[in-house]
């Protein structure tokens, strides 16, 4: 029998104060994440147990047992206070998936400063645009990164602190850089832990949206309560399991999924900081005994493309639970993970700025491939009509995802943006900016975004984030980027390029282009096609017609051309 | 094959590894290593390509076929034929 029963009953007088009672939680009681994911545990009587089970590329591997996870995360946050950080200054983990960046986002939270993880393959712009909007006080990283930090810091006069963790003393640090090794300090028995209440922000993840300025969505302790229920009845995770979430902290599944709620059920769970290889991917959960595994449409379809026989090289049979998110899951991809693992990928759907699962296939639940299930008990999910923002009640027709504010982890707001914040909200119900239709039996399918924005491996890419750094190249006079199908990653970045006077256009000055926006923004931004045009097509008004080229990598109709200046 | 091998790891160090301290060989995992992740993996690929005027069909272009530069080189070598 699944954690959560049967959903049918569970859906009947669903209150999130069964997560509460769970946690020990009352309303008003102080609440803070750092110490429910580690403290609260070793109370439980599981100090001994393994919480973290880590490895790398290279094969060196790390255990860390709950109690190990409480001092370290004491550690780290004795030192930041002891640089002067105080309860909601903003610290940033700049991290690749090693022990540091799960101890020191406890760490940052025990001591009521805001976590602020950003994936480590961000290019140096695309590091700036965040440090900044944030105002951020502290950066913690790794020496591989810290060159990106000094390209950027003098236009950062507030960032005070740039802290390396693994600095082996070849070169010497700079101004405001500190070194510190987590195994080299006095463990910390006792911290004062910040007596966070339950609208205390906890974390910021910064998300793209249909402007070029990404947004920083703030997140508060109380996202616990739904974080900590939705991973024991979606993930299912029990006391025995041996759990692998393939999500980089640097997004939200990272840290949702990734540290507090399967650390706030303590549970173990392992974690692989190297790239994606599909044998080494099953050698690990053989070698760990995975029993419940989170991971992405994009990884799945990798391994897919690897095919059946490599799977047969391994002992696979310690899994007994498979969840996705990122992006839709394909019914061909959950078919295919039934036959060749004997479970079937649960696909679930939820958002940075949701914070915890939202729609979802229940174990147990009659499971539709390609569908992503029905909403999480406690949650209201409808979807609306465009125009009118009222719900639309005849199955099958398609409309705006929209959910009903109030659960437990949604969003508080945009970092210094309320504006934006307001904008996604009509009629009394938060857009997810998504499309789907829901059928007769209360099942939510996936059509499509409702903006421009690219969905690349599961990652949101604003297109004019990445038209404004195109502008920055010597050789672009203009520019539109779209979404272009992908069979892996469901969509990748495609642009279309006019170049300037005395550019020659040809394949060179292609990879030249793409290199230039992986290292200025992240190898997710970089287009994986350059086409160049002569003009890109716009309205009478010289704004770029993104539509047109979007319909045409996607073969479908182009829609009114009324406005079109002139026809290509 | 030794100039390729050279011409590729140079390529790598430039592009890809961003602690200038670290060293790569030959046989340094390089997509299961972390350092050239999938995406990246795509302007690797079109690096080869105009280098040395080949096409690498996608299906060819996997995450274990461009795992270290020795198995890069036997790629295009593959293709040059």
């Amino acid at each position: 029998m699944p954690n959560i029963g049967s959903y049918d009953e569970r859906i009947k007088d669903f209150d999130w104060s069964i997560s509460e009672k769970e946690l020990g939680y009352k309303d008003g009681d102080v609440i803070n994440i750092g110490w429910y994911c580690s403290d609260r545990i070793c109370q439980m009587g599981k100090a001994d147990k393994l919480a973290l089970l880590w490895e790398n590329a290279t094969g060196r591997e790390k255990n860390y047992t709950f109690n190990d996870v409480r001092l370290a995360s004491n550690t780290i946050g004795s030192f930041l206070r002891g640089l002067g950080i105080n309860d909601g200054d903003r610290v940033c983990l700049f991290l690749d998936k090693i022990p540091e960046l799960y101890l020191g986002f406890l760490g940052i939270l025990k001591i009521g400063a805001v976590a602020q993880p950003l994936f480590s393959a961000f290019g140096d712009e695309s590091l700036y645009v965040r440090l900044a909007n944030a105002e951020t006080t502290a950066i913690i990283t790794q020496r591989k990164h810290v060159a990106k930090v000094r390209k950027i810091r003098d236009q950062m006069p507030y960032l005070k602190h740039i802290i390396v963790v693994d600095y082996d003393g070849r070169k010497p640090l700079r101004e405001r850089e500190i070194a510190f090794s987590l195994e080299e300090q006095t463990p910390v028995e006792d911290l004062e832990i910040f007596p966070t209440k339950a609208e205390s922000t906890s974390v910021l993840h910064y998300t793209s949206g249909t402007t070029g300025q990404p947004k920083g969505v703030q997140h508060v302790h109380y996202s616990l309560i739904s974080q900590y229920l939705t991973a024991k009845w979606v993930l299912d995770l029990r006391d025995d399991d041996i759990y692998w979430c393939t999500a980089d902290p640097g997004w939200v599944t990272g840290t949702s999924y990734g540290i507090i709620a399967p650390w706030s059920l303590g549970i173990t769970q392992c974690v692989q900081d190297a790239g994606f290889s599909a044998e080494a991917w099953y050698r690990f959960i053989q070698k760990r005994k995975v029993t419940v595994w989170y991971s992405a449409p994009t990884a799945i379809r990798s391994l897919m493309k690897a095919g059946e026989e490599i799977v047969k090289k391994f002992d696979l049979s310690c899994l007994r639970h498979l969840a996705s998110v990122g992006e839709p899951l394909n019914a061909e991809a959950v078919i295919w993970s039934e036959r060749v693992f004997g479970h079937a990928f649960l696909d679930t759907y939820w958002q940075t700025e949701t914070g915890s699962i939202m729609l979802t296939n229940f174990p147990g639940m009659k499971i539709k491939p390609g569908s992503m299930g029905k909403a999480f008990p406690g949650v209201e999910a409808t979807v609306l009509d465009p125009k009118t923002y009222e719900p639309l009640t005849e199955p099958g027709q398609v409309g705006l995802i929209g959910f009903k504010p109030g659960w437990p982890a949604m969003m508080r707001g945009y970092w210094n943006n309320e504006a934006t914040y307001k904008g996604k909200f009509h009629n009394g119900w938060y857009l997810s900016g998504d499309r789907s239709s829901i059928d007769r039996e209360g099942y939510f399918w996936f059509t499509g975004r409702d903006d421009d924005v690219i969905n690349t491996g599961g990652h949101l890419v604003s297109p004019f984030e990445v038209e404004s750094a195109l502008l920055e190249h010597e050789a672009v006079a203009e520019s539109a980027v779209v979404a272009k199908p992908d069979e892996v990653n469901m969509e990748v970045v495609k642009a279309f390029v006019a170049l300037k006077p005395g550019f020659e256009a040809n394949a060179d000055l292609e990879l030249k282009i793409m290199n230039f926006i992986r290292k200025k923004l992240s190898p997710l931004a970089m287009p994986q096609e350059i086409e160049y045009v002569n003009s890109l097509p716009k309205t009478r008004s010289g704004k770029i017609m993104r539509r047109v080229l979007h319909a045409k990598e996607w073969n479908e109709e182009v829609g009114d051309l009324s406005t079109l200046e002139d026809d290509e | 094959m030794d100039d390729k091998k050279d011409v590729v790891l140079k390529y790598v160090i430039e592009e890809y590894l961003e602690d200038e301290d670290d060293e790569i060989t030959y046989d340094t995992p390089l997509i299961s290593g972390g350092i050239v992740d999938s995406f990246s993996m795509v302007s690797l690929k079109r690096f080869l390509e105009n280098k040395y005027s080949i096409s690498i069909p996608d299906e060819k272009a996997t995450p274990e076929a461009f795992d270290s530069v020795d198995k890069i080189v036997v790629l295009v070598n593959e293709f040059l034929k």
